[in-house]
């Protein structure tokens, strides 16, 4: 079964271009067709192929395809090679699933849209991109998936490009992208110039013989890496981009800036975790970039007005918690956050689509009031969606992926006790701002009536990863509750095991803690937003500028904007008066004023010619005749 | 009585200069067509004349293939001025400047 592994690239990428060739040739069923099926037949091979591979773990760790050699130059040969290990394994099962639910809802969402089919070519074009990165065997490919899900990010958030300002925001996200990228690319360079190979596994294999743990250029290969981490993953510093990106259809958001692309850093640092622990310097940087990110985002969450930003900057306070985990060694917990965070953060965006969508294209939530009632499927899908990314407490999958997290952040090698603060204090937050969003939507009085009712397309996946929102967490549970952990397991055949000692007592304790603060957040919310509103609206009042500083994302654009981007307006303006250029511009001039002097003698009398004419044999003849 | 080729030439330049004054002083079309064929025949005589200095055919072979050169610009040139006319209704070349750059 596994050597079908190609076609779960091929078929989305083969979609792609008979979108892109057909268009609206296709029209809106046919494109609907292609774009959905070509995802959904992405995720039964993949079902299969992945149950096949699960079955036979012990015989093989990994599965490597190689189609062809992409090209050689010297000693780089890289190969078109998908390698199938248990973490590619749980990528390629959360992308093609929640995607094809995604690209379902889509079928909906996106109906009566111009360019319907443009838009499910840019998807179905991201998914192949996507499953590229993650299942490629060598650094070279990884980086093709990598700009490619880069592209398609930039063209699915302008897909409405004829608005000004989401033109911008998709230029935003693709130069900031882009630093990373570049950064990420030196990293490359290095790692060839030392391996002479770009193999992920020969490289991962021979790095800690030839590299020494702490050495200087262990250290700045991974802190390169991070850098394009950090540019994907939007991480601090450069996490300006993806609260604008919310310019795009839900849809995209959902499946780009919440569910996979932005969790592309979270694999690849795990995918490279080698390099890693050979640099515990650029590990413990992982650590605290997550950290801060994860506080910086949840205050920021806090103070914002449409939906849509409220759940982007909780995407990036959730990835905090990855790069936090990864941090302190515990791999496992990261993927497995990166997959429940997928489920219900996807989840959340869609059940938002489906609000905005209704409600006239409306995306402030304090306009919107009281749906509980007019919206019952999307409420409660909704509701348990946020309970789970608010991690409460046993029957959400959040609280066992955050949890585990949480716990590693204090008991790890690498963890301390504030790092697991910094954590904790996010999860108050998170509960906080989470429930502020779901009372300010769904409760209270109602100011505006939905539109129409969405349909079984919208319903049916809003239900499915609600489901998975609830039960995802049961298959890895803490060592508190029975530490029945099948998908640690599998992870543990490709990832190390976090360097933790086991202490039942103190994880309990910890969990009650974790436990207690989330709720304690859900009623801190009710109370401000529902119980007593005029209390939430006494304290905006007394905290305007506090406020609007978190809702400007800590005034980072403003920031970026002075020191970075004006100085290089500047420049280029400064540059455009370069010395060379008032030659190549003083010769243009002169050309000019020869064109319309001689365009003067063109004054269309005919005796006029002729005089010329005649002047000009009398004057050659008198050359040739004195010569 | 024989005539030196000079005095040929010496009539073909008048006959040339007088048809080229023409073209440029001259406003109306048809003078200027006119003088136009008077520098043809000049030339053609200058060639007469050539090819009697030199007892060589050459030089009548060639006014043959003026005359029918001029017949056919003639035809011509009366067409694009009946056009002329109807365009302008006016055969004042000045006037007629319309492809002035």
């Amino acid at each position: 079964m596994e050597h079908f592994l190609w076609l779960i690239v091929a078929i989305p990428l083969f979609s792609f271009l008979v979108l892109a060739i057909f268009n609206d040739h296709l029209g809106e069923k046919g494109a609907a067709l292609f774009g959905v099926g070509s995802i959904g037949l992405s995720m039964v091979l993949t079902t299969l192929v992945g149950l096949s591979f699960i079955g036979q773990l012990d015989v093989a760790a990994y599965f490597v395809q190689t189609l062809w050699t992409w090209m050689e130059v010297g000693d780089l040969k890289p190969a078109f090679a998908f390698r199938l290990d248990a973490l590619s394994l749980v990528f390629i099962f959360v992308i093609t699933f929640v995607g094809f639910w995604i690209h379902v809802y889509s079928r909906q969402f996106m109906q009566g849209e111009e360019g319907y089919a443009r838009f499910f070519a840019y998807m179905n074009l991201f998914v192949a991109s996507m499953l590229i990165l993650v299942l490629a065997d060598n650094l070279l490919l990884l980086y093709l998936g990598w700009e490619g899900v880069g592209l398609c990010s930039f063209l699915l958030i302008g897909f409405w490009y004829k608005e000004r300002s989401n033109a911008r925001a998709a230029r935003k996200a693709f130069v900031v992208t882009r630093i990373g990228d570049t950064v990420m690319a030196i990293g490359l360079f290095l790692l060839f110039k030392h391996f002479n190979t770009l193999n992920i596994s020969e490289i991962m294999a021979a790095a800690p013989t030839q590299w020494t743990t702490g050495s200087s250029v262990a250290t700045a290969t991974a802190l390169l890496l991070l850098g394009g981490a950090v540019g994907k993953s939007a991480q601090l510093p450069l996490q300006t981009w993806l609260p604008d990106a919310m310019a795009g259809p839900s849809p995209v958001s959902a499946l780009i800036h919440a569910a996979t692309m932005v969790t592309a850093g979270v694999y690849l640092i795990a995918r490279t975790n080698v390099l890693f622990e050979l640099a515990p310097v650029a590990q413990t940087t992982v650590a605290i970039i997550g950290a801060a990110t994860l506080l910086m985002a949840g205050f920021s969450a806090l103070a914002q007005r449409d939906i849509k930003r409220v759940l982007a900057y909780s995407t990036i306070s959730q990835i905090g918690y990855m790069f936090l985990a990864l941090g302190v060694g515990a791999y496992t917990a990261a993927v497995f956050h990166f997959m429940i965070h997928a489920f219900f953060k996807a989840l959340l965006f869609l059940a938002a689509g489906a609000v905005i969508m209704v409600m006239h294209h409306e995306h402030d939530m304090f306009k919107m009031g009281g749906l509980k009632k007019s919206l019952p499927v999307t409420f409660w899908t909704f509701l348990i969606g946020s309970a789970s990314l608010a991690a409460l407490p046993l029957v959400t999958a959040g609280f066992y992926s955050k949890d585990q997290i949480l716990w590693y952040a204090w008991a790890a090698e690498n963890g301390s006790f504030w790092l697991w603060l910094a954590g904790i204090a996010g999860a108050f937050i998170t509960a906080v701002y989470t429930f502020r969003m779901v009372f300010v939507t769904f409760y209270g009085e109602q100011k505006m009536k939905p539109e129409y009712q969405p349909n079984s397309w919208i319903k049916v996946p809003l239900i499915v990863l609600a489901i998975l929102s609830l039960v995802g967490g049961f298959i890895n549970l803490p060592h508190s509750l029975g530490h029945w952990n099948p998908f640690g397991e599998l992870l543990h055949y490709q990832l190390p095991e976090v360097a933790a000692e086991v202490n039942i007592g103190t994880e309990i304790i910890l969990q009650l803690i974790s436990a207690l603060l989330a709720l304690a957040g859900v009623y801190l919310a009710w109370l401000y937003f529902v119980k007593k509103p005029e209390l939430a609206a006494g304290l905006a009042a007394k905290n305007v500028s506090l406020l609007k500083f978190w809702g400007s994302g800590w005034r980072f654009d403003q920031l970026y904007d002075a020191i970075l981007v004006r100085p290089y307006i500047k420049l280029a303006k400064a540059n455009r008066k370069d010395f060379f250029d008032y030659f190549y511009r003083g010769l243009g001039r002169f050309n000019l004023g020869l064109s319309i002097f001689f365009g003067s003698s063109q004054n269309g009398r005919l005796r006029w010619y002729l005089a010329g004419i005649v002047l000009g044999a009398v004057l050659s003849i008198t050359i040739i005749l004195l010569l | 009585m024989t005539l030196p080729y000079e005095t040929g030439l010496m009539l073909a330049l008048i006959l040339f200069v007088i048809g080229l004054v023409g073209l440029l002083v001259r406003r109306n079309i048809i003078f200027m067509l006119m003088s136009v064929e008077i520098m043809l025949n000049a030339s053609g005589l200058a060639f007469i004349t050539g090819g009697y200095r030199w007892g060589n055919v050459d030089g009548q072979v060639m006014f043959a293939f003026i005359l029918v050169m001029a017949a056919a610009e003639v035809s011509v040139g009366l067409a694009l001025i009946i056009q002329l006319y109807k365009q302008f209704k006016t055969l004042d070349t000045d006037q007629a400047s319309n492809l002035k750059g």
